[in-house]
């Protein structure tokens, strides 16, 4: 059934920190790891090896920059303590994106044979492959772009938030997350369930002012991502910006060693 | 968005053929005529035609039946029920006109009504569409009913073309003209509002959740290489030749017909018709680019996370 559940019991979803995201791929590379032998048919790649290579991705990291308008930042040089941002300098964001497994998902309604579809007990939104039939429609609904065809199958393929491995007993405990959380090396994805306010992702939302993407589309999506901290002020107090040491006072022999290599630059004050 | 041929095969002939059919099943036409005979198995012709075309963007065809069953929610599901089921009178009706040479009004006003259901239907996929600002508006339905019965009036005027210079094609004549200019009005504010749309209210900004920090700009794409996304999504190629093709567009669609419509009123009988079946080739014509661009000025959501209005797709 392509309608959506009323309320899901639980919400599962992953918190993602862009404070903390270094850009590394690992997640990216574990997710294709363990899907691409897990839930459904392999994620293939087509030229692989050649010129243009292309595949099915689940997870794929962008890179932004950003730069801090004047009216939202200090002036360059005036700042002490924390700021967001100095006007004109750019700030680089690693920008890690998945299936945000939306509450009121598009993807699901549009789909005409009832192969996607979002589960009422956690909340995860799956692709049953044998249903679908491969027109991309759900693709097209998905302002996120957390869908992609799979072009040797012909089927959508999905995050899954590794549904395989979240409730699989023959795991250890540690391991019972989706990949690319377990695999993060810098922690900056974390997973849990939305519906509990106690829980460690929930308490991440409320801490740190955690947002979602494109609220303005109206899919409601579960997955919810912290902003970059704010940073010290490089300004003209900071160690970076000090003059030049000197080594004007410099006598005996490294006074010696100085002046012979220094040549004409030493000033004169020293002499 | 990728203008895939299949999608736009399909669209502008089975329009043609429920427009077509529309005619037919509201009574025109005499039912003994062998015009009128081949013009039912044309219009279910071309109706199946481009069902079946539709099925080949599919990546498993095989399965399509199962498209049937979601029509509570999808737009998709809707058109294909519906397809199916405008069958059962229209298929009725041809067989009564073709080996019975009669007409059923009552049936012909109940197959009439679900022909532009079903078109309704058609553009509701692409109008419920909220990532794609051009097309989540109600002038996409309004555009697809007027192209499908205008297209629809001009192959009927075609086919009865042998009758051109009399009072009864006059009229025809006429009718596909009001219908032209009417059709390429709602178009216009579809463009307008198409033009000026862009990616509606999400920006690189909100994509991202970046702006109260500042100005967002992409600095590495993903991967080195195109993808599903880029290649479906954020096609680009179309849109370089978006002026040219708007041009095409005008002067098959709206200017060719127009004057060969006005020619074939000067001229009479005999070379009338053949400039009236000239002037439906045109228009087909102008339909296939006018939907091509459909596809080509259309901007998805997703393209903000490639950079937006600067994105750099490889032109596969």
């Amino acid at each position: 059934m392509t309608t959506l559940p009323a309320s899901t019991q639980k919400k599962l979803g992953l918190v993602i920190d862009l404070d903390t995201c270094v850009g590394c791929h690992a997640c990216v590379i574990n997710c294709k790891e363990w899907n691409t032998s897990g839930y459904g048919t392999a994620l293939s790649d087509q030229d692989p090896y050649g010129a243009n290579p292309v595949g099915s991705w689940l997870n794929r990291i962008h890179t932004f920059e950003v730069t801090p308008m004047a009216h939202q930042s200090k002036p360059k040089g005036q700042g002490v303590g924390e700021v967001i941002g100095t006007a004109g300098e750019a700030r680089v964001v690693h920008f890690p994106k998945s299936c945000l497994h939306c509450e009121d998902a598009p993807c699901v309604t549009v789909c005409p044979t009832g192969a996607s579809y979002k589960r009422e007990e956690d909340g995860i939104v799956l692709v049953d492959e044998d249903k679908c039939i491969g027109c991309g429609l759900c693709a097209w609904s998905c302002a996120y772009g957390a869908r992609e065809m799979d072009q040797a199958e012909g089927v959508m393929k999905k995050c899954t938030l590794c549904v395989d491995r979240i409730y699989n007993e023959e795991m250890e405990e540690i391991d019972r997350q989706p990949a690319c959380v377990r695999t993060c090396p810098a922690g900056a994805r974390h997973f849990g369930d939305f519906a509990d306010p106690e829980s460690n992702v929930s308490v991440l939302v409320k801490e740190r002012g955690g947002f979602d993407l494109m609220p303005e589309q109206g899919n409601k999506p579960v997955n919810k991502y912290l902003p970059p901290r704010a940073r010290t002020d490089l300004g003209v107090n900071s160690a970076f910006a000090a003059p030049v040491e000197t080594t004007d006072d410099a006598g005996g022999v490294l006074g010696w060693i100085d002046r012979a290599l220094s040549g004409s630059t030493r000033s004169k004050g020293a002499n | 968005m990728h203008p895939a041929l299949s999608v736009i095969a399909f669209t502008t002939f089975s329009g043609a053929g429920y427009g077509l059919a529309f005619v037919l099943a509201l009574g025109h036409g005499n039912p003994g005529a062998l015009s009128t005979k081949i013009g039912w198995f044309v219009a279910l012709a071309m109706i199946a035609g481009g069902l079946l075309s539709s099925t080949l963007h599919l990546g498993n065809p095989q399965r399509a039946w199962r498209a049937l069953s979601q029509w509570r929610s999808s737009w998709l599901s809707r058109e294909g029920v519906m397809a199916i089921l405008t069958f059962i009178p229209l298929t009725l009706l041809a067989a009564m006109s073709i080996f019975a040479d009669s007409f059923n009004l009552a049936l012909g006003y109940i197959g009439a009504i679900m022909c532009m259901i079903t078109v309704y239907c058609t553009a509701m996929i692409y109008a419920s569409l909220r990532t794609i600002p051009q097309w989540h508006t109600n002038w996409t339905p309004a555009c697809y009913l007027a192209f499908s019965v205008t297209s629809g009036t001009f192959i009927y005027l075609a086919f009865f073309g042998r009758e051109a210079g009399s009072d009864s094609n006059n009229v025809w004549v006429y009718l596909a003209l009001v219908f032209l200019v009417v059709a390429w009005l709602i178009k216009y504010f579809w463009a307008k509002n198409a033009l000026a749309a862009g990616y509606g209210a999400s920006t690189m900004e909100s994509a991202t959740g970046l702006g109260n920090i500042g100005k967002v700009r992409l600095l590495e794409r993903p991967h080195a290489m195109g993808n599903y996304l880029t290649n479906e999504m954020a096609f680009r190629v179309a849109r370089k030749h978006l002026n040219k093709m708007g041009w095409i567009e005008v002067a098959l669609g709206v200017a060719l017909p127009i004057v060969l419509l006005l020619l074939s009123l000067l001229v009479g009988s005999g070379l009338a018709g053949f400039l009236q079946v000239l002037a439906t080739i045109s228009l087909m014509a102008g339909l296939f680019v006018e939907r091509w661009l459909f596809f080509a000025v259309a901007k998805h959501a997703v393209g903000l996370y490639y950079g937006g209005e600067e994105a750099l797709v490889p032109a596969e």
